[in-house]
């Protein structure tokens, strides 16, 4: 009897997994996205190696990418880490493109198949489609077209200049890769055409006027002069490190430029990628959960197959405590999880609680909600929107300060009520890129004098900069092509300034 | 909508040229790595891979970033017993998670060293490079031995071990096309015309000729149907055919005076040359014979064991192992056929009239055959009448034949480097 039912019902049997199944899992898991009105990009599911993992790791996901020793770096790291047994792989990558390409690995079983196929190509997939971050900063149609224009250009330019030259330019490009983003501005739309039209413009324009003699001029003991400009240049600090040295950087080469700019669109890229991992992850997970389990509700996969999948997601979602050895920080997979779960609870079965913090959800249809939050927040805003006092009590958060003077470390909430809403900024603070990574901006330029650059770090919370400053300072003024200070201001004023002047190339 | 690819089959080794890359930027510690392998290693397993390690500072890619100090503020999960307020003391060893800035929850950075493996071939490619094997030549072969199967297209005879599966087919495809074409051409023909009469009402059916067409139909369809599917003169076979293989053999004669002056110490310097000399020789031909002549007062050829490790005492006869050497070489080892190189090794010890008879010998028979020949001299005195008598064969033959002095262990690699370092002057005259 039962046989009769297996034939009749259930899309597999056994654990091995065949394109065949494959296949008619994604149909199965698409139909079901769709009922949840889920509005993805079209899907190219790669079956790879472990191997070509471990290659899919070093080039950061791409498909293709510029050669670059860094990246053999990262090869050599996984592949060793691998081999003895340090780390697993990933179950999966997936990028942001148009079709969305997920890599599956053939050494998976179906259960994992099916969990990846559901988590990146519906999960990842709508996400990447429906962010406002991913909508206006990255164009998901052109970046492989975009991907193929850099890596050639870079390999023209390594025959043209020799790679020597090219891996001096993209290093010192990568050092300063986080500051090459704008954090306001909309980017214009990648598109590989017209970045080869306006590649041949520039190549045909003049180079800049420069007269390299200024470097020789001796300083001048007296601070205001050559300081003194009436007009400062830039007219306003400028964020965006990478972009300012493309557009002014006096000596730089035209083809230099264009590295410049490849690095900096990359970093534009994965922009929207690193403010949404807890939104991204969450999500994925939180689908990937609800789509197998809606396989497993429809009769369509074995009692075995859903226990399997349940163990594999509990690991994945799962979150130590702080005092645990296998403690890493916030696992982002276990907060968006909780997260879209949560929102979901409270659409559906508020509490009194519920309904005095999150009043404009309750009672709503949960899809519409959940889909409201995918689209229109970052992980900081996300945080600070959505998460209930419940999740908090459920993670068991503590918020702690720390001041290097102090021989204490001062725990300044808890999970309870006087605690739960600057715990919850506390946290969201932490997903905010501009507090976790240095607010440096350039001031100023002497473009009277002698062309030294000033930029200037603004201090938050009086956390000082680290180690690596003065090799990156060394990168920038490689690419500047002239003296570079950095100045760190504190609430009471300059606090430390580091300066690069010596050509170290 | 979703496309699914098989991608197992294209390249793995995408990342191989970032690999490359990575190499090449620190040549330098990989270099250094290596020399000390070579000098450390025990001398069996000095043909494999080898770990390098590299300082993860020298590794570091830098960025701009948060450091130590000032005010951090971080949330973890799983509190236990912490209320409001608490304070509590850092761990002594200062910058524990708690301090800093925010991302302490990011992986932490190790000061673990970089360390990769690079493999066999890599390692030797990093021993030897810059080495090269002076007066390399092809030597010619009047009597050609030697033979190497090359493919030489497809043809219609053959065995069928040799059979070529995808012309075959591509040919019977192709015969099956022609024979059976204007058949099916016909077949389509009739087809369309006793469909038209079956769609008639059956008072206008002309019976008689639905028949006949029904007949020929059938008797298309065998014909097509008789079509062989494979037949003998769709057949291919892979075509073969010999060819001589120039020659390129080469023979290293190694020579050591095992008299009882020299110690399993001195031995053992002089099995490591040996074995890197027979490592590069591999690496530049395909085939390599190595004779073993140990000598005292007299010499003799034996076996790579009773080489390095029989014990022997007695005076030294250096001669004696020349001149065996020379025989060798006439009766198995024209010079016309083979490349010959030879690495002697010894303390320096010999009789002294007899360290002019070595250089005689030298310079009159076995210079002119040899590509290169290699003294190497193992000890911590002073030099005596061979050393001697050798750098005369030096002065006049400076590029066939090279010594060097090794006091210890550490010495060997540097002084292999330096025996078969790249000459400009020579590569230009070859």
């Amino acid at each position: 009897m039962s046989q009769a039912k297996t034939k009749r019902n259930f899309l597999s049997t056994g654990s091995d997994w065949t394109f065949d199944l494959i296949e008619t899992y994604d149909k199965e898991i698409g139909k079901i996205a769709a009922e949840f009105g889920l509005d993805t990009y079209p899907n190219q599911i790669e079956v790879i190696s472990s191997e070509q993992m471990m290659d899919a790791y070093a080039s950061v996901g791409m498909p293709l990418g510029y050669h670059h020793w860094s990246y053999g770096k990262q090869f050599l790291d996984v592949e060793q880490n691998y081999k003895r047994g340090r780390m697993g792989l990933a179950y999966e990558i997936v990028i942001n493109s148009s079709p969305c390409i997920a890599y599956l690995m053939e050494e998976n079983n179906m259960m994992m198949q099916a969990l990846v196929i559901a988590h990146a190509c519906y999960g990842h997939n709508s996400f990447f489609k429906g962010n406002y971050l991913f909508k206006t900063w990255t164009d998901a149609t052109a970046i492989i077209d975009y991907l193929v224009f850099a890596k050639k250009y870079v390999q023209k330019c390594e025959e043209k200049y020799g790679i020597e030259d090219v891996e001096l330019t993209l290093d010192s490009c990568h050092a300063l890769m986080n500051f090459g983003v704008d954090r306001y501005k909309r980017p214009v739309p990648l598109s590989a055409e017209e970045e080869k039209a306006r590649v041949s413009e520039r190549e045909h324009q003049l180079q800049q006027q420069v007269n390299d003699l200024w470097r020789t001029i001796p300083k001048s003991d007296k601070p205001g002069d050559g300081e003194d400009i009436r007009e400062s240049f830039p007219s306003e600090p400028q964020e965006n490190l990478l972009y300012f040295l493309e557009k002014h950087a006096p000596l730089l080469k035209p083809w230099q430029r264009e590295l410049v700019r490849i690095v900096r669109k990359m970093a534009q890229y994965f922009y929207p990628q690193r403010q949404t991992q807890v939104m991204n992850e969450g999500w994925a997970s939180f689908w990937h959960y609800t789509l197998v389990n809606s396989l497993y509700d429809k009769g369509l996969v074995e009692d075995g197959f859903i226990l399997e999948f349940l163990q594999s997601h509990t690991n994945v979602v799962y979150q130590p405590s702080f005092d645990s050895q296998f403690y890493s920080g916030i696992n982002p997979y276990a907060l968006g999880f909780a997260m879209y779960t949560d929102i979901k609870r409270i659409c559906e079965n508020p509490t009194q609680e519920d309904r005095e913090w999150f009043p404009d959800y309750v009672d709503k249809p949960w899809l519409e909600v959940l889909d409201f939050a995918m689209r229109n927040f970052k992980d900081e805003s996300f945080i600070l929107q959505f998460l209930s006092p419940k999740l908090m009590r459920d993670f068991r958060f503590f918020g702690l300060e720390n001041d290097v003077l102090d021989p204490f470390v001062e725990v300044k909430e808890i999970h309870n009520d006087e605690g739960y809403r600057l715990l919850r900024d506390r946290l969201a603070q932490q997903y905010n890129l501009s507090y976790r990574e240095p607010n440096i901006q350039v001031q100023k330029v002497n473009i009277l004098g002698d062309r030294s650059l000033v930029l200037k770090h603004t201090m938050n919370g009086d956390r000082p900069l680290n180690e690596d400053t003065v090799e990156v300072l060394k990168h920038f003024r490689r690419l500047w092509g002239f003296d570079v200070r950095l100045e760190s201001w504190g609430k009471d004023g300059l606090v430390k300034s580091y300066t690069c002047t010596d050509d170290s190339e | 909508m979703s496309y699914i690819i098989d991608r197992r089959l294209n390249g793995k080794h995408k990342s191989s040229v970032n690999r490359q890359r990575f190499l090449r930027r620190y040549q330098k510690h990989i270099k250094k790595a290596v020399e000390e392998a070579v000098n450390e290693r025990s001398i069996k397993d000095l043909n494999r891979g080898e770990k390098i390690t590299i300082p993860q500072q020298d590794i570091h890619e830098p960025s701009f970033g948060h450091g130590q100090g000032g005010t951090g503020s971080i949330v973890h999960p799983g509190n236990k017993e912490f209320n409001t307020g608490d304070r509590i003391p850092k761990p002594p060893s200062g910058g524990g998670q708690g301090s800093g800035s925010g991302d302490a929850s990011d992986q932490g950075e190790g000061e673990d060293d970089f360390v990769f493996q690079i493999s066999q071939e890599e390692f030797l490619d990093y021993v030897f490079e810059d080495l090269e094997l002076p007066n390399l030549l092809q030597k010619e072969l009047k009597e050609i031995k030697e033979f190497s199967l090359k493919h030489a297209g497809i043809v219609s005879d053959g065995t069928p071990s040799k059979l070529n599966i995808v012309r075959s087919m591509r040919n019977a495809q192709a015969r099956r096309i022609v024979m059976s074409r204007s058949s099916k051409r016909l077949l389509l023909e009739i087809e369309e015309q006793i469909e038209e009469i079956e769609k008639k009402d059956a008072a206008l059916k002309d019976e008689s000729l639905l028949k006949e067409l029904l007949l020929q139909a059938e008797q298309l369809r065998q014909k097509i149907d008789k079509t062989p599917f494979l037949d003998s003169y769709d057949l291919r076979y892979n075509h073969h055919v010999k060819e001589p293989k120039p020659s390129s053999q080469a023979v290293m004669f190694c020579i050591m005076d095992v008299s009882g002056s020299m110690t399993q110490e001195t031995k053992n310097i002089a099995k490591r040359f040996y074995i890197l000399l027979y490592l590069f020789l591999r690496r530049n031909y395909e085939k390599i014979e190595v004779v073993f002549i140990r000598h005292h007062t007299s010499a003799k050829e034996v076996s790579e064991e009773e080489f390095f490790y029989s014990r022997e005492t007695g005076g030294t006869i250096v001669s004696s192992a020349l001149k065996l050497m020379d025989k060798i070489i006439q009766d198995r080892y024209p010079s016309n056929a083979w490349n010959i190189y030879a690495a002697q090794a010894s303390d320096g010890d010999n009789w002294d009239d007899d360290s002019d008879t070595c250089r005689k010998i030298l310079e009159e028979s076995i210079i002119d055959q040899v590509q290169y020949f290699t003294y190497i001299e193992i000890t911590p005195r002073n030099h005596q009448s061979l050393w001697y008598a050798y750098e005369q064969v030096q002065n006049t033959h400076p590029s066939y034949f090279s010594m060097r002095h090794i006091t210890d262990l550490t010495d060997i690699y540097p002084v292999f480097r330096d025996l078969f370092q790249r000459r400009l002057h020579e590569s230009s005259q070859n």
